[in-house]
């Protein structure tokens, strides 16, 4: 899958905000390129600069050194409107607009460009994060969360970007919603041929769906796995601490149930 | 006297320029409080200075508010010329304006600060830029809250713009406050009536329009605003026909003199085939100097008045010197016409209850220094603050118990009740008669002479039509004559007259 131009590039990026570093460590930014097509997961505890750096992409923070390089360009250099059609955007507060039906959220990013999205492609879109296209025409306090959720991955479709960019996109929901929503974004970002950054707390979530593991804390990156090294021992005492929560649950899942072997 | 039902038709001219006075004042208020709410949004320095300015605003009583923008435009004129109005529509509207931002900057500023962070993330995360999620997301979400503040300001607008008659801008106030002075019940009734339903259906209005912007109904939001644009519109139709060239405004003071006076020259004017209009319940200081800058142009004032409060004149020359002075002052300083003395006095005068004069023994001021410091004195509100008091208490050492203030009309009720032991009556009022107040005698000469004036303002000054239909005015109202009109319209019997009836009443007794 990897080819010689990332399509992003984070390039020593340090974020400050006052006294605090959120981003770096020591003086250092972080430094990293995403392949096209990968679907990378950025794990952390609260407070390790994850969400930051992510945000740093669609220019929703400005780093305060380095640089961040969408497509060889600096994104600070493009403008936040056209960026942000290129890139989608998904987070744990959703942030529908209230007094937008379900298919003007879905609809926003084109208008904004001045582009009108007809009908067909707002149902198409709804059928992508399997939502009934009747949908289109509620308001969104008469979804449910995991509905809610679903209109917001359409939403960040919608502009047909690049790159799919969410911080902890499934935090708010319920397990089952949580795994099926998971699965499903997976699933596009297959057919789709994305690229998506995912910022989540949850290992198992992200070595389930990703194939690439980056994990942050204090600011620094302190590992940069596939799920399969990470299982297998990889990425060192901060990225083990992680893994191990998830294999234990599983251990003690499959201990309960008398089962012999376990797998991911 | 009409009752309320027969008075309520006439006031369509009033509330037509209550509703465009109030509909000016809340636009208004709306341009500056919604960029200042956006500008507030994004810095709390200013947050806090504009809500803490407003409500400092509000501290101030709407009266006082109404009447301070007077001085102020006077001393803009400086700068802005002589065309500048002090008086009416101009002050009216920056007072109210004043008034009504608080409640609208508040629920503004309370609304931005209140939006789901969420909504605000995903407008910067779908790539609007700042107008517009200000435009798209923060305005249609604030909506509701910002128009349950308008409904607010809108009911206080209204209420407040009764007093805006006090600076001689007509509304529904002019005859509250004229019905005061009257002690025309029906009257001030109506204009409260017309007020507080004009209030009511502004706020309903407004209300449907709320709940149409938070339930997201455009009916009821473009319903609502139609309404309202139509009832603004119906307004400013009804007062059209005001844009003629300007009629002869005539002023009255807050008593009944005044209003019967004012009523008199009016008619005569008209006869004469002049287009009159009348400024009433103006303050005593205000008509001075809105005559002189021509807001007005046509006052009655007193030879006392002018030389002791405007020319700060303590000293008493006697009766004919005094008049000559002010005449010669008022063309020079002011460019202000004396056209001529009416003929009677309107002096201060102390007043008391014969029985309560007879068991103190009391017959004159000077009789008073004994006495006086078990006693409580009434005055008009302006009373107590006037030279004549000051030198009345210094001529003859006088010093009572209380000093209460008590609107004129009251003042005789206030004897009469007990409540007050003297009182500054008026020489000219017919309750002095009526009630056979005992008027003590000024052996010193401390107050001095009140001959009533009638004043041109500079913009009718050399009209000899004006002056000719006023000529026979001049001279002939003698004191009774002027007393018994006066207590035609003050007294609370059958025997009551408007003003208006009492002016005719009077004009006719002068052979006019």
């Amino acid at each position: 899958m990897e080819t010689a131009s990332p399509l992003l590039r984070f390039d020593g990026v340090i974020c400050r905000f006052g006294e605090v570093t959120a981003v770096g460590t020591d003086g250092v930014g972080v430094s990293c390129d995403l392949a096209r097509g990968s679907f990378v997961a950025l794990v952390g505890a609260s407070g390790s600069g994850k969400s930051t750096l992510l945000k740093t992409v669609n220019t929703l923070v400005e780093p305060t050194g380095g640089r961040v390089l969408f497509g060889g360009e600096d994104v600070t250099h493009l403008k936040p409107a056209r960026l942000r059609r290129r890139v989608g955007y998904v987070f744990q507060g959703i942030g529908l607009f209230p007094h937008f039906s379900v298919a003007e959220n879905i609809a926003i990013g084109p208008r904004l460009a001045g582009e009108k999205l007809p009908p067909e492609r707002v149902a198409e879109l709804l059928e992508l994060v399997e939502l009934d296209p009747v949908y289109a025409t509620r308001m969104p306090d008469e979804l449910s969360g995991g509905q809610r959720q679903r209109v917001g991955v359409a939403r960040a479709l919608a502009g047909g970007p690049e790159l799919l960019i969410m911080d902890e996109p499934f935090g708010a929901l319920d397990p089952v919603t949580r795994d099926a929503l998971g699965r499903k974004v997976r699933e596009l970002h297959e057919t789709l041929g994305l690229t998506t950054v995912m910022v989540t707390h949850d290992m198992a979530e992200a070595l389930l769906l990703a194939d690439r593991v980056l994990v942050m804390d204090k600011g620094a990156l302190v590992a940069d796995e596939t799920p399969r090294a990470l299982l297998a021992g990889a990425g060192g005492t901060v990225a083990q601490r992680l893994v191990r929560v998830p294999r234990e649950q599983a251990e003690q899942l499959a201990a309960l149930e008398g089962l012999e072997e376990s797998g991911a | 006297m009409g009752s309320i039902w027969d008075i309520l038709p006439g006031l369509t001219d009033k509330l037509a320029a209550h509703v465009v006075l109030a509909a000016c004042a809340i636009g208004l208020a709306i341009l500056i409080a919604l960029p200042m709410a956006v500008w507030a949004s994004r810095s709390p320095l200013v947050s806090r200075l504009a809500l803490s300015l407003a409500s400092l605003v509000q501290t101030i009583p709407a009266l006082a508010l109404l009447a301070l923008f007077f001085p102020l435009l006077l001393s803009l004129r400086s700068v802005f010329g002589e065309g500048l109005p002090t008086l009416g529509f101009l002050p009216a509207l920056m007072a109210l304006t004043l008034y009504a931002l608080l409640p609208i900057l508040r629920n503004a500023v309370t609304a931005q600060a209140n939006l789901d962070e969420g909504v605000l993330e995903a407008a910067d995360g779908v790539g609007m830029t700042k107008w517009q999620k200000l435009v798209l997301v923060e305005a249609p979400l604030s909506a509701p809250f910002i128009m349950a503040g308008i409904r607010t300001a809108s009911v206080w607008t209204i209420g407040a713009a009764t007093l805006a008659t006090t600076i001689g801008q007509p509304s529904l106030g002019d005859p509250i406050f004229a019905g005061l002075q009257t002690q025309n019940w029906a009257l001030v009734l109506a204009g409260c009536l017309a007020s507080a339903g004009l209030a009511l259906a502004a706020d309903n209005l407004l209300w449907v329009i709320e709940v149409g912007l938070a339930r997201r109904k455009r009916w009821m939001t473009f319903g609502g605003m139609a309404i309202v644009a139509l009832g603004i519109l119906a307004a400013l139709w009804g007062q059209r026909s005001e844009d003629a060239e300007r009629p002869i405004v005539i002023a009255a003071k807050q008593f009944s003199e005044q209003y019967i006076l004012a009523q008199l020259i009016g008619s005569r004017l008209e006869a004469a085939g002049y287009r009159v209009e009348y400024r009433d319940g103006l303050g005593s200081a205000v008509v001075h100097s809105a005559v002189a800058a021509s807001s007005v142009d046509i006052s009655v004032d007193y030879t006392g008045t002018i030389w002791a409060n405007f020319m700060k004149r303590a000293d008493n020359p006697g009766r004919e010197a005094v008049y000559e002075t002010i005449r010669e002052w008022e063309a020079r300083q002011n460019k202000v016409r004396v056209l001529g003395r009416l003929g009677f006095e309107n002096a201060y005068a102390f007043a008391m209850r014969p029985d309560r004069a007879k068991a103190l023994g009391v017959t004159s001021l000077a009789d008073l220094v004994g006495e006086g410091g078990s006693l409580t004195v009434g005055g008009d509100p302006e009373f107590f603050e006037r030279p004549e008091w000051l030198a009345v208490r210094d001529a003859y050492g006088l010093r009572f118990g209380r000093t209460r203030n008590f609107a004129p009309t009251f003042m005789y009720d206030a004897l009469r009740s007990g409540e007050a032991d003297v009182i500054s009556a008026y020489t000219s009022d017919g309750r002095i008669a009526a009630d056979r107040l005992v008027v003590l005698a000024d052996p010193k000469g401390a107050l001095p002479s009140y001959d009533a004036l009638l004043l041109l303002s500079p913009r009718i000054a050399d009209d000899p039509g004006v002056a000719a239909a006023l000529q026979p005015l001049l001279g002939a109202i003698s004191v009774e004559a002027m007393r018994e009109a006066n207590y035609a319209v003050d007294r609370e019997d059958a025997g009551k007259l408007t003003p208006k009836q009492a002016a005719e009443a009077l004009a006719k007794k002068l052979g006019l």
